[in-house]
């Protein structure tokens, strides 16, 4: 059923983009106290690309497709594709973009620096979404590395020695990264004399296969370049040091922009660059696959051993990430399925832990499992929305998490890669390891003493600690407070609390009615079954 | 739109009868108005009372903008032309070549001309009353607009020149010019850094001067397109080259003869810096690409590569040594020899394909020279204001400067990242470019050159973004002087310039290819 027509409106892409680039630009203007107008901004934004995201889907779902061109040098263009694939990540970086926002200006209240914070949120977004609807490697590269420099100023907001110091790890590993890429893009230019992302690949299989080897540098010097981003082990160094930044740059970047980025990298690679086929010849595939199933269980194992929550779930990350590069590396439709659409999946549940480990340390100061006993009767939404989320990530069914690994599994036996099983299992015994005991000692242990304010761990990085803002520190300590005098009011500050919710209940929901059709997995099988890979 | 059009390209009003004023609106008036116009309005500021400064600077700004836009629309329409001044013909007369290059050199003056002249008028501050009080800032306020604007005048002369003598001349003022700028500091060790800078530059023009003279006595033309269609060779060609390159490496500061280069253009003040960083250096690697490339079509292969290599020297010792800086304008100026190299790292990059030109690498190497005038603009004037703000130049002096100088930060931020190649800038399609020319050929060791020291000028810059950010130094209550708006505005349109040459490249590229890398072979 059509509710809304088709709109054939060709820069639909464009609009996309710039619904979270002018918003972003506009902030910078503002002054710290215009917190109305600047909240106004982000949340237009983040509804208006909503918006023209569910026109674009309206579009594509009816078999139309949306390309939007601008040339910057003779033979580079500045390309965005609204196809299937385009879609699934922009739809999902749309949604939460729209979540996170209302959940950032309920966590950074009243603390300073926040109209740099919006301004450089929102150009992180716009990055995402031009890598997401990058047509062509080139544009690709553009966002790529835009998003790098975007995403500093968040991870070293704080502005403590610690967030310093973090911010240089990340800069290294994504410069080195970037600079790889640049050369690689320019070196697969000569080689292929396109930079355009085609379905099978832009790369001549005969060529490739005259020269394998040469190919293969080629593919190792582009998966460098997208590997530290994707969190590839051993590439993955930066993505828990970075975890100082405040709770929602760790939600939308640290579990989906930034790293998701590089996930759909690596599938732009294999699939648009390449071609799986020829990749599967020469071999590149098969690294992709190994190095991914060494990450997929070497993160679980690092998860295990940490007590610090935002870490924990970093290697998670880590882990799950993987999912990803190692099913689209597979010579299987169905495998491909399950890594693809575990780029929705992972999203919305490991945005959701980060939600509600920022609610922990903001309400209560909690940072460590090990401050965690009994949680869960203070707080019963939150553990629950956290509860429902890590079971899907131990891939329970009929949760999200199941879907992606069972397609994975399936797809691995068809591809005849059996080995791929016992990894999978490994990784769920694993992540039960270590995401059960949280859950156990959040609703069965007993509090250790009286709930602490958020001043005393001070979650929001110790830089401000060393200049609070007058307003920062009032509003924090009367806040905490007030929670804890009333019976009824929520748990925590709605701004908070609402948007773990709906991510909860939307991850729920796509594995609960997985076979709907507009659920993650449909769209993901539209992809693979239109051949747009 | 259509009779302004019509007015600034007279080819479509050929039909009618020429009126005297239209005959203006032409290649001869174009050039006559970005070299006389600045001229005239140096000899303006000269007066020195701040009203007459003022004129002078709209004026030759204005000039600038108004004949390198004529000159663009012109050389669009019609491709490169020449014209002998007066109607005097070889020898005799004053001859000049416009092409793509030509105008793409001469816009990059006219805009960064006009942000520097921006800038100036609110940096050296009253005139009048400076000068009453007899304050060594007022030689700054009352020498630095004409001196600017006679600089002007002489580089618009080289970038239009079509002989070597007339070249000779024009690089001779702009040698003096630059040289008496560094003064204007009014402290004893920019003296001295002038002086160094005024012996090299002077060294450079006499050896310089000996090159034509020995081109003329073997060829009889001082005419580049000449010249160029003898094709000169043998020993005494060779050697007059060998002559003219080494005075335009000592002024263009090729690695190794760099190292007047950072005392002076750290030692300058702000805007006179920015000017020798961003432009100045350019007129001399102008005349290196139009005698090397263009008039003795690349010389030998052996003799390129030389520059490559010293170019490549240039770009990681440069970076290496900005690295160690503790000086903010230091910093830059070490950048300013290190960006220097990728110019020279275009020439063995040039003659790549067997029997040909790679356009890759001239509209690299071109629009490279174009980014870096501007960003690196940019990033002095941004500097200046912050050392302006906080009266001291360490790096260590500006900690914190980002929340009182947002805009400057930001500008001198961007300026950075172009310079490093961080795109959307003018800085990454350049380097695109070039890389692109280096691994069509599947030379890895250019390549790998140019992507490391982009790592290294990121490096760099970083080093004072961090320090801007961070919290100002404990115990000293460092007092800011309020900074004109105008002077940060400056600096950030400027930086905004170099990332809109990474947005939108094809018009100047295809400008480039009016003439393109050989215009008379």
């Amino acid at each position: 059923v059509q509710l809304i027509p088709v709109v054939p409106w060709q820069a639909l892409p464009l609009a996309v983009v710039l619904s979270s680039f002018v918003p972003g630009i506009a902030i910078m203007f503002l002054r710290e106290d215009q917190r109305i107008l600047r909240s106004a901004l982000n949340m237009g934004g983040a509804v208006a690309k909503l918006v023209f995201v569910g026109m674009m889907l309206q579009g594509v779902a009816a078999g139309f497709s949306y390309e939007w061109r601008f040339q910057v040098l003779p033979g580079l263009d500045i390309t965005f594709v609204g196809d299937a694939l385009a879609l699934l990540f922009v739809t999902l970086s749309a949604v939460l973009w729209l979540v996170t926002t209302l959940y950032a200006i309920g966590y950074l209240e009243g603390s300073p620096n926040r109209t740099r914070f919006f301004s450089f949120f929102s150009l992180c977004v716009t990055a995402t979404t031009g890598i997401a609807m990058a047509g062509d490697l080139f544009t690709f590269v553009l966002f790529y590395e835009a998003l790098t420099w975007a995403t500093y100023p968040l991870v070293v907001h704080s502005g403590s020695p610690k967030a310093v110091r973090a911010g240089r790890t990340y800069l290294l590993y994504t410069l080195v990264a970037g600079t790889a890429l640049v050369v690689g893009a320019v070196w697969f230019q000569v080689a292929a004399g396109t930079v355009d992302f085609a379905a099978g690949g832009a790369l001549d299989p005969d060529q490739v296969r005259a020269d394998p080897l040469r190919h293969l540098a080629l593919f190792m010097l582009l998966m460098l370049g997208m590997g530290v981003k994707a969190a590839l082990v051993p590439l993955h160094g930066w993505l828990p040091v970075a975890m100082v930044a405040p709770a929602p740059v760790s939600a939308l970047l640290h579990a989906v922009a930034v790293v998701k980025a590089g996930a759909f990298g690596v599938v732009r690679l294999l699939h648009s660059l390449f071609g799986i086929e020829v990749a599967v010849e020469i071999g590149a595939a098969g690294i992709v696959a190994g190095a991914a199933s060494f990450t997929i269980v070497y993160g679980s194992l690092r998860a295990l051993a940490q007590d610090d929550l935002k870490r924990l779930l970093a290697f998670s990350t880590v882990s799950q990430l993987s999912y990803i590069a190692l099913g689209t590396a597979l010579l299987s439709p169905m495998a491909q399925v399950g890594g693809l659409v575990h780029l929705v999946h992972q999203g919305l549940m490991k945005v959701t832990l980060f939600f509600c480990a920022g609610i922990l340390s903001w309400t209560l100061g909690i940072t460590k499992v090990s401050e965690m006993g009994g949680v869960a009767r203070r707080m019963p939404v939150t553990m629950l929305a956290f509860s429902v989320a890590a079971l899907g990530m131990i891939g329970l069914p009929p949760m999200a998490g199941f879907l992606s690994k069972w397609y994975l599994g399936v797809g691995a036996l068809g591809a005849e890669a059996p080995w791929v099983i016992p990894v999978l299992l490994t990784s769920s015994l694993l992540n039960a390891a270590y995401f059960l005991p949280v859950v156990r000692t959040a609703y069965f242990d007993d509090p250790a003493g009286a709930w602490g304010s958020p001043q005393a761990a001070d979650p929001r990085g110790a830089g401000e600690r060393a200049a609070p803002g007058p307003r920062y520190s009032a509003a924090a300590t009367k806040g905490s407070r007030r929670w804890r005098a009333r019976r009824f009011r929520l748990e925590t500050d709605w701004r908070l609390l609402v948007p773990a919710v709906v991510t909860a209940t939307i991850s729920l929901a796509a594995g609960l009615f997985g076979r709907a059709g507009w659920s993650p997995l449909s769209w993901t099988e539209l992809i693979v079954g239109r051949g747009i890979l | 739109v259509t009779s302004a059009v019509e007015f600034m390209l007279p080819g479509a009003l050929a039909a009618a009868p020429p009126l005297p004023i239209l005959a203006l609106a032409s290649l001869e008036g174009w050039s006559t108005l970005v070299v006389l116009g600045p001229l005239v309005a140096a000899i303006v500021a000269l007066n020195g009372k701040a009203p007459f400064i003022r004129a002078g600077l709209v004026l030759g700004s204005g000039a600038t903008l108004l004949g390198a836009a004529g000159l663009a629309l012109t050389v669009w329409a019609e491709g490169p032309g020449r014209h002998l001044v007066g109607g005097w013909g070889r020898p005799l007369g004053i001859e000049l070549w416009i092409d793509g290059f030509s105008v793409v050199m001469v816009g990059v003056a006219a805009v960064v001309g006009a942000g520097v002249s921006l800038y100036a008028s609110g940096y050296f501050g009253d005139v009048s009353e400076l000068t009453a009080r007899g304050a060594p800032a007022g030689r700054g306020a009352r020498f630095f607009a004409p001196l600017w604007l006679l600089l002007l005048a002489s580089l618009n002369a080289i970038f239009l020149s079509g002989d070597i003598f007339n070249l000779y001349v024009a690089l001779e003022i702009l040698g003096l010019c630059a040289a008496a700028m560094v003064t204007l500091a009014v402290t004893g060790q920019a003296t001295v850094a002038a002086m160094r800078y005024l012996v090299i530059s002077l060294l450079g023009s006499m050896l310089f001067l000996l090159g034509v003279a020995l081109l003329y006595v073997g060829y009889g033309t001082l005419s580049l397109e000449g010249l160029a269609e003898i094709g000169p060779s043998g020993p005494l060609a060779g050697a007059a080259l060998t002559v003219m390159t080494l005075g335009l490496a000592a002024k263009t500061a090729l690695f190794p003869f760099h190292a007047w280069l950072p005392p002076a253009h750290a030692g300058a003040p702000a805007p006179a810096s920015a000017l020798l960083s961003g432009l100045v250096v350019k007129g001399s690697f102008f005349i290196l690409v139009r005698l090397w490339i263009q008039v003795y079509g690349g010389a030998t292969a052996g003799g390129l590569a030389v520059m490559g290599f010293l170019g490549g020297a240039a770009i990681l010792w440069g970076s290496v040594l900005a690295l160690r800086q503790t000086s903010l304008k230091r910093l830059i100026a070490y950048s300013t020899v290190a960006q220097l190299g990728y110019l020279f790292v275009m020439f063995p990059l040039l003659t790549q394909i067997p029997e040909g030109w790679s356009t890759d690498a001239w509209g690299g190497g071109i629009y490279h020279a174009a980014s870096h005038a501007l960003a690196k603009a940019a990033m002095f004037l941004a500097a200046g204001s912050m050392s302006y703000a906080v009266a001291r130049d360490a790096i260590s002096s500006i900690g914190g400067i980002a929340h009182r100088l947002p805009m400057s930060f930001l500008a001198f931020g961007l300026g950075g990242l172009s310079l490093a190649g961080i795109p959307p800038s003018g800085g990454f399609v350049a380097k695109w470019l070039l890389l692109r020319a280096a691994l069509d050929g599947g030379r890895w060791g250019w390549a790998v050159l140019i992507a490391v020291g982009g790592l290294l000028t990121v490096a760099y810059v970083l080093m004072v973004l961090r320090h801007a950010l961070e919290a100002p130094p404990a115990g000293e209550q460092t007092e800011f002087r309020p900074v004109p708006r105008r002077m940060e505005w400056a600096a950030m349109v400027l930086a905004i310039g170099a990332v809109v040459l990474g947005i939108r490249a094809v018009e100047m590229l295809e400008m480039l290819e009016r003439g393109g890398v050989r215009p008379w072979g």
